[in-house]
């Protein structure tokens, strides 16, 4: 019989001091291409209550819209310098902060393109297991299109898209976990 | 087109819910509306590595990363990282975290009456090797009491931290330790319904991995996610 995936617990309040080595402000250093952004937001419960110990992890393609992994077989370079991966925590204040480029699209379900988004794993104190979301870029047009996006009610996609705010090259997304603006999470699984 | 392999649903019961109200931090932090299901993509099968970075060989060792020796009972503990399907998982990134032999955390939100400890940060990580092992030397934690309900303590655990080959497969969990008393009583250890899958979560006492006169060996083996064995074709 072949095994089964262990199972899921939290990350309790104490993560920072197993994981804090791999804590960025930044996804990117100068030489990578690609529009800069500067994503912050907040993290809030259900009492609507900033989460102070909340950690996001950040999975991206490159702004060719290319994957720095193997399993990505596009005809295009994987970006030296790039890694794609980026480790959140918010502070005190429940706020995140980060500076990454915008990704480029990537393949999607049925040869449809995906527009720019970027994959997001949630962990926090309470959660038995992290939630799995996106954030996809304001104004694109490309947005109106996206397979995953279009598999979510009309209503709750906004929650998944940032909002251009000043100075230009800030975006907000926030992470809602309960209520009428709640967040929506994907079901992967784990 | 393209053609992805999803990856295999997980077993009913075995993964905990986000709701668990006896563990009461989950009341208002877990999503009260349903999760959304989605197709596996180009951007969930694909994910960060690790290889390239250094982790020395000293991060797996717990008692020697500061100048004297940590106070309590030193331990092994190793095994092995594999997918369902049996296939071994080298290069994987492990990060650990857990409380010193008194119960105590060394981060400053620990508010516990328990020593610090000078000599024990309680961080550690490791990369698997080419047949997927990896090994910590360590302190054996100690249970601390917690806010959750009236005279709450939790089992001793070591938090675990794996990324495995792709976004889909990452897991954090927790290693226990057999015969513990709180494991019973414990809503984080309870969250998950299937007995077996929670069982799983306690390590294995093992002579093989004792080192005589050392430290004794516990074995914990991590299975992440596997992939079904045909691609879906997306067209």
């Amino acid at each position: 019989m072949s095994p089964q995936a262990t199972t899921s617990q939290t990350v309790g309040p104490f993560f920072k001091l197993g994981l804090s080595w791999l804590y960025c402000e930044s996804m990117v250093s100068d030489e990578v291409a690609g529009e800069r952004v500067t994503i912050h937001g907040r993290v809030v419960d259900g009492d609507g209550v900033p989460v102070p110990d909340a950690l996001l992890e950040v999975w991206q393609a490159s702004s060719l819209g290319k994957y720095a992994h193997p399993d990505d077989t596009q005809d295009k370079p994987v970006e030296a310098g790039f890694p794609g991966y980026g480790r959140i925590p918010t502070d005190e204040h429940g706020v995140f902060r980060f500076v990454t480029i915008k990704p480029g699209p990537v393949p999607g379900p049925e040869g449809k393109e995906q527009a720019p988004h970027l994959v997001i794993s949630v962990f926090m104190r309470g959660l038995l297991r992290r939630l799995v979301t996106r954030m996809y870029f304001p104004n694109d047009a490309r947005n109106g299109a996206d397979p995953i996006l279009n598999l979510i009610e009309p209503a709750r996609r906004s929650t998944l898209i940032a909002a251009a705010v000043e100075p230009p090259g800030s975006l907000e997304w926030n992470v809602i976990l309960q209520g009428a603006d709640e967040t929506v999470f994907f079901d992967l699984g784990l | 087109m393209n053609s992805i392999a999803a990856y295999r649903p997980i077993g009913v019961g075995t993964q905990p819910n986000h709701l668990h109200p006896p563990y009461v931090s989950s009341i208002k932090r877990s999503p009260t509306k349903p999760l959304i299901q989605i197709p596996y993509t180009l951007s969930e099968v694909t994910g960060p590595s690790f290889e390239s970075r250094l982790v020395s060989p000293a991060a797996s060792d717990l008692t020697h990363q500061q100048h004297g020796d940590p106070l309590g009972e030193r331990i092994i503990v190793s095994g092995r990282v594999l997918d369902e399907d049996d296939r071994l998982l080298s290069n994987t990134l492990i990060e650990i975290w857990q409380a010193n032999a008194a119960g105590r955390y060394a981060h400053e939100w620990d508010q516990h009456d328990a020593p610090l400890d000078p000599n024990f940060t309680g961080c550690g990580r490791a990369i698997t090797d080419s047949e997927g092992r990896y090994r910590f030397v360590t302190i054996r934690p100690g249970e601390y009491p917690w806010r959750n309900h009236y005279n709450a303590w939790r089992p001793a655990h070591i938090h675990f931290s794996l990324f495995g080959p792709a976004f889909a497969t990452r897991l954090v969990t927790q290693m226990y330790f057999p015969g513990d008393p709180l494991l019973p009583v414990d809503p984080v250890f309870q969250c998950t319904a299937d007995e077996k899958a929670r069982n799983r979560l306690i390590s294995v006492f093992d002579l093989e991995t004792t080192m005589p006169m050392h430290a004794l060996g516990y074995r914990f083996d991590i299975v992440l996610r596997g992939r079904d064995a045909t691609p879906m074709e997306d067209k």
